[in-house]
């Protein structure tokens, strides 16, 4: 078996809807201080001294407005010290970067950092510009357009119902009243939802997610290291990624492939055959209520179109066989980009049982989900293990 | 790149600077789909291309096929009809909208003769009146609004029959 690499610190700030008192560096400091602290470990030095070698980042250029957003943050996150590279997209792809330059032999501990001040920029024509533009874009499409799209075609294709979805949106605004750190914790009805302005028929309101600011910080290393710095390293045991293809009209949006294919990998590398019973808790990306449901289809977590009914029988809760989204999800506000790895900085904190109020008694393996683009064109997919 | 101003922030000794970044770009529409932006403009005619080894038409056309991979070139012609697949309905105005006002009906319709859907708006139609499965119809603007863009097709409205 190959060598293993273990996350061995993490840190995340508070998300909030407008951080305008502090810049993206010092945001990314907040976070960045901390996992130095926690583990223990300075910037090797020329003379080989020192630990960190290499930093791996992501964060997104037109978020940020500024070409190449990782040198704003940079005499922050220190790739001013080290090897530095940035990752696009999701978060949890600078975390399968990171785990890859572990893997590859040339560093033993890289630090990864992601941010995103979403309260900078105008997530409409941020994400506008994703498209196609001579066939998508001059058509104003976004991504919550697009996702109202997937959305209809979901309910219809399998009989998902707005009620269910925003079952998805109570429960995890609700496990985010237990989460200190979540942005915009609610004790909300289905009714509350479902009352909630229709902003892009059929997604309400509350099936949304709070524009929100933060960072996140994450230090990774070889087993050995792992282990003498932390008694509770995380073991990264699968990771994949796989894309959609982009015009819109090409896919069925009540399927989910790239998903599929990215979960099929990852699960292969972990040894997970039976992925519902074998995963404890799963973070999945719930930027819109109804995609917790559509992707745990794609994650094989239940069949196709079953998700619905779980959420109804509640096995999705905390208590139930298979809670997901404890850290009250991407719903009770984390920013686009960082969302990832919020995933994975909720399943390493159930991992090492310091979930407080949420925690999941005897979680052991976690699943993170991480994806970017229009109605997931992007899907990233993680596996974690305490053991 | 526009103006700069300053603002404090309430409150506050820190200030926050607007910028706004104004990039120009152009965008090449590539080998065939400029001949599908040539033929929306003169001809009012929606143009697939047909993977002959997958049996697949595309709309719009692109040069690959995304099954085989293989290099596509033959274009052919598909309804200006077709099936209403999904749809969305936008009541809150976006910066990046083509059109005034709100609601802003966005759809995806599967074109008779094409194996893709084809994404955007639909128009004539009351968001309560909208059905997955109805029939709709390529609705063109005048040949003096038309120029070569995918805006040439104003919306899609239902069939009347």
């Amino acid at each position: 078996m190959a060598e293993r690499v273990g996350i061995v610190a993490v840190a995340q700030t508070k998300y909030q809807p407008n951080r305008d008192e502090v810049n993206a560096g010092e945001l990314v400091w907040e976070t960045i201080e901390p996992v130095m602290k926690e583990a223990g470990v300075r910037f090797t030095n020329d003379d080989g001294d020192g630990d960190i070698e290499s930093i791996v980042t992501c964060s997104q250029d037109f978020w940020d407005g500024m070409t190449i957003s990782s040198m704003g943050v940079m005499s922050f996150t220190g790739g001013h010290h080290a090897t530095e590279d940035k990752i696009a997209e999701d978060s949890l792809n600078a975390l399968f970067a990171a785990y890859a330059q572990i893997l590859s032999g040339h560093f033993d501990m890289v630090l990864v950092s992601t941010h995103t001040k979403e309260s900078m920029g105008d997530r409409s024509i941020i994400e506008s510009a994703a498209f196609d533009p001579v066939m998508m874009r001059p058509l104003g499409l976004d991504f919550f357009i697009a996702a109202a799209l997937q959305a209809r075609r979901y309910m219809d294709k399998y009989g998902v119902t707005a009620e269910q979805f925003a079952k998805v949106a109570v429960k995890n605004r609700g496990n985010g009243m237990k989460n200190p750190v979540a942005q915009e914790p609610m004790n909300i009805t289905v009714e509350d939802v479902l009352k909630s302005k229709m902003l892009v028929d059929p997604i309400h309101q509350l099936d949304t997610k709070p524009i929100s600011d933060g960072s996140i910080a994450m230090i990774l290393a070889r087993e050995e290291k792992a282990k003498k710095l932390t008694n509770k390293p995380i073991w990264i045991t699968g990771v994949s990624n796989c894309y959609e293809t982009h015009y819109l009209g090409d896919r069925d949006l009540a399927e989910c492939d790239a998903l599929v294919t990215a979960a099929r990998r990852a699960y292969k590398m972990a040894g997970i055959t039976l992925p519902a019973k074998e995963i404890d808790i799963a973070e999945i990306a719930d930027e819109y209520s109804y995609q917790e449901l559509l992707w745990m289809e794609g994650l094989g977590l239940c069949g196709r179109g079953e998700a619905g009914r779980l959420i109804d029988a509640g096995v999705t809760q905390i208590g139930g066989k298979l809670p997901v989204n404890t850290s009250g999800g991407m719903l009770s506000g984390n920013p686009n980009v960082v969302a990832g790895m919020a995933r994975v900085a909720e399943s390493v904190l159930q991992l090492r049982g310091e979930a407080g109020e949420r925690q999941v008694p005897g979680a052991s393996v976690a699943l993170a989900h991480g994806t970017t683009g229009a109605c997931g064109a992007h899907q990233c997919v993680m596996t974690l293990s305490n053991k | 790149m526009t103006e700069r101003t300053v603002e404090i922030l309430e409150d506050s000794d820190r200030f926050v600077f607007p910028w706004q970044l104004a990039i120009p770009n152009t965008y090449p529409a590539g080998v065939v789909g400029s001949k599908f932006l040539i033929e929306l403009r003169d001809n009012k005619k929606i143009k697939g291309i047909k993977c002959p080894e997958c049996n697949q038409v595309y709309v719009p056309p692109r040069s690959t096929c995304k099954y085989c991979f293989g290099e596509l070139s033959e274009l052919v012609d598909v309804s200006d009809k077709g099936t209403l697949v999904t749809y969305a309905v936008s009541y809150e105005p976006t910066p990046v909208q083509p059109v005034e006002g709100t609601p802003v009906i966005y759809g995806i319709v599967k074109l008779d003769g094409a194996d893709t859907g084809f994404v955007h708006m639909l128009g004539e139609v009351d968001p309560k009146q909208l059905e997955i499965g109805m029939r709709v119809k390529a609705v063109f603007k005048t040949k003096k609004k038309r120029v070569a863009s995918i805006l040439d097709i104003k919306y899609f409205k239902p069939l009347k029959i």
